[in-house]
Formats: C-alpha cells, sequence, structure tokens
C-alpha cells in the first residue's frame, strides 16, 4: 500500500532487485541488524574470554613461569605424589560406589511406577544445593570429637574424621546424584519394553540387566562416571572441612594447592592446580564426545 | 520386570546413610539450640555481616549472570560466528574446573599485579582483596547455570511464533520484549535461582579472592569453617541450617517454576 | 486484493521446492493449494506472505510490487500449520496482539482494542475463552483462535497452512464448512494449502494442484476433477484406475490385446490409461473394451469393491452399484464410461 515499485525497475532487472529485498527482510524478521549482531557476539565472547579462558590461561601461565624443571620438580616433590596418590584413591571409592548406587538407583525409578517418585529424586539431588562446606559439616557432627558417634569411635579407636574415610565419604555425599542424574532420564527414555522381551524370552534379571539394560546404557553409564570422577578429584570444600590437612597423609590435589598457594610457592600450587585443569579440559572433552553418543542413541530410539 | 523390591531397598538405605542420617544429624544438631541461642548466634554482627555478604553479593552475581548469561546464549544460538562450538564448549569450564583451582587462578589475574587487576589498579579499581573479589568469583561460577538452562530453551523455541508476531505487524524489538522473553522467562528465572543458590554455598573459589576480612569480606561458609575450627560447633550448625532452608526453599521454587513451565507447553 | 504471481523460482541447497511458479487469485477468493508434501505448497504460501524469499520471480498485490515490502508491512494474516499461539497470553491477548504492536501514531486506544478483540472472539464463536491460556485449548479452538489473531490486523490477505492438519477428522470436517461460511461473511481473498484432496475441492472456489514445485492444474474443484490435465492429477485427485497401454496404428492396446476403445487424435507410443473406479461399467462377458475374472468382493455401503483380473494381465479395483451382486469366479465384460490417456509411460 505504502510503497511504490516503478514496474520498469521490476523487469529490468527482477533478480538484483529480490535478492537486494530479500536480504532486508529477512534480516528483519527473525535477526538483528548485522551492527546489534556483531555487538551481541561481542559482548558475549569478551565477556567469556575474561571470565572463564583468561583464569585457566593463568593457571598454566603460572605454573611455568619458572620454567619446565620447576615445573617437573614441583610434581614430583613427595607431598605432590602423595596427594596425587590419596586424590585418585577417594575419588575410586566414591566413584566406585556412586556408580553401584546410580544404577541401582535409576532401576528402580526408571522402570517402576510408584507414589513418590519426583520427591525420590529430589533428595537424590540433594547434595547439589547443598553448600560443600556444609557437606563436611554434616560428617564432622556425626564422627568428630564432640559428634553423635565421636565417642563410641574413640573407644573403638576407630579414625574417620581426618583419615581417608572421612574424606571419601564426604566426597560421596558430595557427587553423589551424578551417575543416578545421568541414568534417570535416560533409562525412562529407554522404557521397558526390551527388558520385558527379554524377561519373557526366559532371561534372568541380572542376565537381563547386564545383556539388555547395561549396553543400552553404556554411554550414559561413561557419562555420569566421568562427571562424578571430575568432581570428586576436584572437590574442595567438603574434604577441606573433614581432612585435618595433615600433611603427606591427608592432603588431596586441591588441599595441597590451596596450602601451597598460602606458603607462596606459587609455581609448585599452580603445578598441582595445572594438573586439576588438565583433568576439567579432558573430562570437558570427553564430555562433548559423549554427549555425541548420546544424541545419536537419541535419534535411533526415535525411528 | 524383576528387582524392584531390591533395587528400591538398596537405593533408600544407601540413600539414608550417606545423605539423609548426615543432614538430619545436621538438623537434630541445631534443634539442641534454644531458640534464645540460635537468635543470638545468628544476630551477632559478624554471622550478620557474613550472611549479608554472601547472599548480598550471590544475588548482585546472579543478576549479572542472568543479564551476560542471556547475551551469551543468544549469540550461542542464533548467530554462527567462527568459534561458536568452542566457546559452546568453554561455558562449562567453571563447572568442570576444580574450585580451588579457580581460586587461585582468579585471585592471580585479579591481583595488583596480574595481567587484569595491574590496569585495574592503574584505575584505581581493586579487585582481589575486596567484597569486588568475591563478586568476581561468584559471577565465574554462576554463569553456566543460567546459560545451560536458557539455552536448550531458546534452542527449542518454535520459530512459527516469531514469523506470527512479525506477520501481525510487530517490529523486532517488539518481538523480543513481548514474545521471546516472556517464553523464556520460566527459564530465565530458574537459571537465576540456581546461580544465586551455587554462589551462595560457594567456598573454593571466593576464599582465595575473597580477602576473608570479619565483617567486610568474609562470607558465611568460611565462617563455618572458621567456627569449627574453633571448636564452635553449634555457632557453625545455626549458619548452615540458615543456609541449607534458603537452599531448599529455592529447589522447592524451581521445582516449581518447572512443572508450571511445563504445564504451559499446549500439547500438539 | 489480487494476488499475482511470476515465475517464481526457490531453491533450497540443491532441492527446487519452486520451479517457475505463475498464478493470478482474483479479489474475495477462496483458492485451495493441493499438492503432496514436498510439492512446494507451504513454500509459495510463506513467499506470498514474506516468511520466505524467492530466489527469482515477482509476486504482486493488486498490481504493486510486493516483494518491496517485509512480512510486517504487507498486512497479510498468517495462520500457522501448530497455529503458534503465544501461550504466555491469554485467549485475549492472542488475539489484541496485532493491534497493540501498531505503531503510537495509528494505535487504537484501549476501549477500541478490547471492543475490536470481542468482536472477533464473536466471530470466531469462542468470546466465552477470552481469559484462558492457548494450554487450555482444544485443538479446533486453537485453530479458531489463531484465525481470530490473523483477522485482527485486518488483513489484506489471509493465508493458512494446512488449517485442518492437526486435527481429528470430526472436528475438522466441522471447521471446513465453518472456513467456508466465515470467508463468505467476511470476503477476504484467501489461500490455504493442504494435501487433502476432499479438503481442497469442498472448501475452496478455485484449487491448484501443484507437484514437485510446479503447477500442475488450476481449476474449480469440479474441472480438477473431471477434467485432469495431467496423469498426476488424474491419479493424485479421486480413486483412479492406472494402465500402462501401447498406441499402435490407431488401436489401444493393453499388453498384446487390442482394446476397443477410440483411439482418435493420440499419439502412437506408450501411454497410460485413467479411469475412476465407479467409471468402470459391469456387463455381460464380451461387451464392453475389457474382459476379466472377479477375484474378491467385499461391501461397502452403498458399492461393491470388487478386485478384478484383466485379460491383459493386470490386476485393478472397481466400484460397482450392488443392483448386480457380483461373486468372485465371475467373468465380467468392463466398459469405461470415462476415461483419459496421457502420453509418456
Amino acid at each position: 500500500m505504502t510503497m511504490q515499485i516503478a514496474d520498469s525497475v521490476s523487469l529490468s532487472a527482477p533478480d538484483a532487485k529480490v535478492r537486494a529485498h530479500a536480504a532486508a527482510a529477512r534480516n528483519s524478521l527473525r535477526t538483528e541488524p548485522r551492527a546489534v549482531r556483531i555487538v551481541i557476539i561481542a559482548l558475549a565472547m569478551t565477556f567469556l574470554s575474561v571470565f572463564v579462558v583468561l583464569p585457566l590461561v593463568v593457571v598454566f601461565a603460572q605454573a611455568f613461569s619458572k620454567g619446565i624443571l620447576a615445573y617437573l620438580a614441583a610434581l614430583t616433590d613427595p607431598e605432590a605424589l602423595s596427594a596425587i596418590k590419596l586424590t585418585l584413591v577417594v575419588a575410586a571409592i566414591s566413584v566406585g560406589l556412586n556408580l553401584v548406587f546410580g544404577l541401582v538407583a535409576a532401576w528402580a525409578i526408571a522402570k517402576f511406577e510408584f507414589r513418590g517418585k519426583t520427591f525420590l529424586i529430589t533428595l537424590i539431588d540433594l547434595p547439589f544445593s547443598v553448600s560443600p562446606v556444609i557437606s563436611g559439616l554434616v560428617f564432622v557432627l556425626l564422627f568428630g570429637a564432640q559428634g553423635y558417634f565421636g565417642s563410641w569411635l574413640r573407644d573403638h579407636d576407630i579414625q574417620i574424621l581426618f583419615a581417608v574415610p572421612g574424606i571419601a565419604l564426604a566426597t560421596t555425599f558430595v557427587t553423589f546424584p551424578f551417575v543416578a542424574r545421568a541414568l534417570i532420564p535416560l533409562m525412562q527414555e529407554q522404557g521397558t519394553q526390551e527388558e520385558e522381551a527379554a524377561i519373557s524370552l526366559g532371561a534372568s534379571g541380572l542376565q537381563t540387566f547386564f545383556r539388555v539394560t547395561l549396553p543400552n546404557i553404556k554411554w550414559g553409564v561413561l557419562y555420569g562416571v566421568l562427571l562424578c570422577n571430575a568432581r570428586a578429584m576436584g572437590e574442595f570444600g567438603a574434604v577441606s572441612v573433614v581432612s585435618g590437612h595433615i600433611r603427606g597423609e591427608t592432603n588431596t590435589m586441591p588441599l595441597l594447592v590451596e596450602i601451597l598457594y598460602n606458603e607462596y610457592q606459587f609455581v609448585a600450587a599452580f603445578a598441582i592446580a595445572s594438573l586439576l585443569a588438565m583433568l576439567a579440559l579432558i573430562t570437558l572433552i570427553a564430555k562433548t564426545v559423549l554427549e555425541h553418543h548420546l544424541d545419536e542413541g537419541h535419534d535411533a530410539s526415535d525411528h | 520386570m524383576p528387582g524392584f523390591g531390591l533395587t528400591m531397598g538398596l537405593t533408600l538405605s544407601w540413600l539414608s546413610i550417606i545423605i539423609l542420617i548426615p543432614l538430619a544429624g545436621l538438623l537434630l544438631k541445631s534443634l539442641e539450640l534454644s531458640p534464645e541461642q540460635f537468635w543470638n548466634i545468628l544476630s551477632s554482627r559478624r554471622t550478620l555481616n557474613a550472611l549479608r555478604v554472601s547472599f548480598g553479593l550471590a544475588f548482585a552475581a546472579a543478576c549479572v549472570n542472568l543479564v551476560m548469561g542471556s547475551i551469551i546464549v543468544w549469540a550461542l544460538v542464533r548467530y554462527r560466528f567462527p568459534g561458536r562450538r568452542l566457546f559452546d564448549a568453554i561455558v562449562d569450564v567453571p563447572f568442570a574446573l576444580p574450585t580451588a583451582v579457580a581460586g587461585v587462578a582468579l585471585t592471580a589475574l585479579f591481583a595488583e599485579k596480574g595481567w587484569l587487576g595491574a590496569p585495574l589498579a592503574a584505575a584505581g579499581i581493586k579487585v582481589a582483596f575486596t567484597p569486588l573479589g568475591i563478586f568476581v568469583a561468584m559471577i565465574f561460577i554462576g554463569i553456566p547455570f543460567v546459560v545451560r538452562t536458557v539455552q536448550p530453551v531458546l534452542q527449542d523455541l518454535d520459530p512459527e511464533i516469531e514469523e506470527a508476531a512479525g506477520s501481525l505487524g510487530a517490529s523486532r524489538w517488539q518481538t523480543i520484549i513481548r514474545v521471546i522473553l516472556p517464553s523464556l522467562g520460566p527459564a530465565l528465572l530458574t537459571g537465576l535461582a540456581l546461580a544465586f543458590a551455587r554462589a551462595v554455598g560457594e567456598y573454593g573459589s571466593v576464599i582465595f579472592i575473597a580477602g576473608n576480612l570479619p565483617n567486610v569480606s568474609e562470607i558465611a561458609p568460611l565462617l563455618i569453617v572458621i567456627r569449627l575450627s574453633e571448636f564452635r560447633y553449634a555457632d557453625a550448625t545455626a549458619i548452615a541450617v540458615v543456609m541449607l532452608v534458603v537452599s531448599f526453599v529455592i529447589i522447592f521454587a524451581v521445582n516449581r517454576l518447572q512443572r508450571w513451565a511445563r504445564s504451559r507447553i499446549p500439547a500438539r | 486484493m489480487t494476488i499475482e504471481v511470476r515465475n517464481l523460482v526457490k531453491k533450497f541447497d540443491s532441492f527446487k521446492a519452486l520451479d517457475g511458479v505463475d498464478l493470478k487469485v482474483d479479489n474475495g477468493e477462496l483458492l485451495a493449494l493441493l499438492g503432496p508434501s514436498g510439492s512446494g505448497k507451504t513454500t509459495l504460501l510463506r513467499i506470498i506472505a514474506g516468511l520466505d524469499w524467492p530466489d527469482s520471480g515477482d509476486v504482486a498485490f493488486n498490481g504493486e510490487d510486493a516483494l518491496a515490502q517485509g512480512a510486517r508491512e504487507r498486512h497479510v494474516g498468517f495462520v500457522f500449520q501448530h497455529y503458534a499461539l503465544f501461550r504466555h497470553m491469554t485467549v485475549f491477548e492472542n488475539v489484541a496482539f496485532g493491534l497493540r504492536v501498531q505503531p503510537r501514531a495509528i494505535r487504537k486506544d484501549e476501549s477500541t482494542i478490547r471492543a475490536r478483540v470481542t468482536e472477533l472472539l464473536d466471530l470466531v464463536q469462542l468470546d466465552w475463552l477470552a481469559d484462558r491460556y492457548p494450554s487450555q485449548l482444544s485443538g479446533g479452538q486453537r485453530q479458531r483462535i489463531a484465525l481470530a489473531r490473523a483477522l485482527a490486523i485486518e488483513p489484506r490477505i489471509l493465508l493458512l497452512d494446512e488449517p485442518f492438519g492437526a486435527l481429528d477428522a470430526k472436528v475438522r470436517k466441522e471447521l471446513r464448512r465453518w472456513l467456508r461460511s466465515l470467508h463468505h461473511e467476511i470476503n477476504v481473498t484467501s489461500i490455504f494449502v493442504t494435501h487433502d484432496q476432499e479438503e481442497a475441492l469442498e472448501v475452496a472456489n478455485r484449487v491448484v494442484v501443484m507437484d514437485k514445485g510446479r503447477i500442475e492444474q488450476i481449476g474449480s474443484p469440479d474441472d480438477v476433477y473431471e477434467t485432469p490435465a495431467t496423469a498426476f492429477v488424474h491419479g493424485f485427485i479421486g480413486e483412479s484406475i492406472e494402465l500402462p497401454v501401447k498406441i499402435e496404428g490407431g488401436v489401444i492396446r493393453l499388453g498384446d490385446r487390442p482394446l476397443r476403445l477410440a483411439a482418435d487424435g493420440l499419439a502412437p507410443g506408450a501411454s497410460r490409461l485413467f479411469v475412476r473406479r465407479h467409471d468402470m461399467l459391469v456387463g455381460p462377458p464380451g461387451s464392453g473394451a475389457f474382459e476379466g475374472a472377479v477375484q474378491h468382493v467385499r461391501n461397502f455401503g452403498p458399492v461393491q469393491r470388487a478386485e478384478v483380473a484383466l485379460s491383459g494381465g493386470e490386476t485393478i479395483e472397481i466400484d460397482a452399484p450392488r443392483d448386480r451382486e457380483l461373486r468372485a469366479g465371475d467373468t465380467i465384460g468392463l466398459e469405461p464410461r470415462r476415461y483419459r490417456i496421457f502420453a509418456g509411460a
């Protein structure tokens, strides 16, 4: 109504005209002007670079600031080695426990209908929303000298707090939801038909689980274990509260980072930190690969 | 289907041992306190200030995350540019990077001689060892919560509703304000709540950069640790209970919000 | 408002969605774009609306170049296949949206907007749903609200993409009748897209049959049904018997059997013969153009559907009235009351 385009224009060069209009009008309907796009992209990338990329770069820059030899010396220090060992042990324990629990809980929740299911899932999620410090505190209140089981433990000469069991418990608490949360939606989506088919063909419950269910959820299991492990190795707050910081004995890698940093041994602190940062990067890469596999499985089950 | 009794039994026992009994212990401990004791602990100047620092800065950081997170989501979902997939992956770094590592790294970066601290100091802005440092660490830790909550919702947003708004005569700006933002509303609020909850409880990435000056730059989780090391378990418990109750209220609110958001999606 | 589309071409990567489309729509028409999925009908509709853009060609409204305008300037009402209602707004606010986003200079005051929305809700007979949210409506109600929302801007043209596609059969029939009477009432030039021939034939004044990005035939519902212009149209609309025939020396052959049908004016070579199922008249053996043996009979209300093995080797299905019961094993003669032959294999 408002615009009058001379006919001669449209006859002489229709394609060029159409293209020009198309560019202008398409831009306005589902996207923004070029200048706005550039500003938004620049803002987003600057923010991520400053707040996320730079801290990561700083870790490695500081770790290698005195050269590779100082870096290697820091990593082969006996204290560092014992912290690495303790971290691996604690991660193995808590990932193992949470893997078994996650499989069992996901089976119960995904394959059956019962009242209070949402509430149960909320309970499993609880550790995600509890401050790490509180996650440590609850175990101090249970097992500490003034705790509920404190005197009984002392009488029987059992050491939980300020020792490996306490660190493993606190880590298990903090990493509790990871495997279960990775598996529940996946198993819910897959339903129960394949398992029912296997059982109707005479398979036992365990055979069904190992031959039918597990192969279907293997990428989900790996995904959960990966995230669980990353958190277990990197947990700081909860472990800090229960560990007692006994050098060479109850220091995990994150705790050693703190101690070395507070002692101004920056190269050593950042050398340990660089190992943890690499763990994080490897975890992220593996996670991207696994998500790809999980998406593919998702697509396949759609058809 | 076999195994319900066995798996459910194991699930409940294990959940009780690892999660429920320890948390019940905390609540039991807090019940040992008389309301008066409880009140005295919480109303002490240092506790109040620690709670104020934690909650106040966490909320401010969550608001920054809401705005910046939305911008990042928009760029990642709507535009194609070199490095988009890399930046998409980088958003998860604060999830994956151990908090202690983030803490020392942010401190090194924003300290007076750090890469960013030096120019900021020249401009008269001191970040490390001030409340501003806490704020920075909380922004770092919260950003993925907003991005990962809002991103899938924007991705799944029906392109037809934008076309519908356009064909009804709405300008791009009107479409964004009146149609897209309200559609993202529940996800934005959820992201804000999750980022806030995480920042309130955050310890590792904050304490290095915080300065930890009582009443000024001391966060509530650190005060719990300090009270524990002084064997003042009652004080630690009281502060912990307040923080726990707030987290539970937030989870509850988020769950309700999510359910409400789902109920608005018309079945096709 | 008239619409004129000239030589429209649109490619998605290597796929030609539109391959040279010409179309004229008269003022006040209710036109159906009918075709299988992938025929380009929705692409054509979206280009007319300004939601998509052609690689080349012209679109004119009342002789004015429409491609010079974006979707929001064209004043085209578009009803989306899945309605695209704004789920955070009530029904009332959905319908009011187009009025509320008008530039301040021409925006109506609140009471005028309220009156207009109420009037539209009355028109679609859903005034009692004004305060509901889209998630609380049935599919048919959403469809009508989407239509009311599109009408709110007083569109110059109304475009509907598969307007009944997402509804169940019963609601669909009701809405068809309703849409036709609504169009009669508002008399806005309207185009709707459908893959359902019954829908197109029942609702539209004119039907455009499309296939593979091209228009196969434009005509009244009777035209496209009774005198299909191409083999595709004959096969796509109505239930057809299709037989491969050969035309040689003025004789039509099925296999090597000559058929007793006139071959006047037909080009020699491989061709296809189309007959409607109910246009095959049954007679005694030896009568008619074809002969065959009844294999199987089923009754459908007033007709019996018989599977017949023709002597030429092909098996066909016919619909015959039940005045003469057919039985499996009968040998019958068949005479096509009407038929069409299209050149090409």
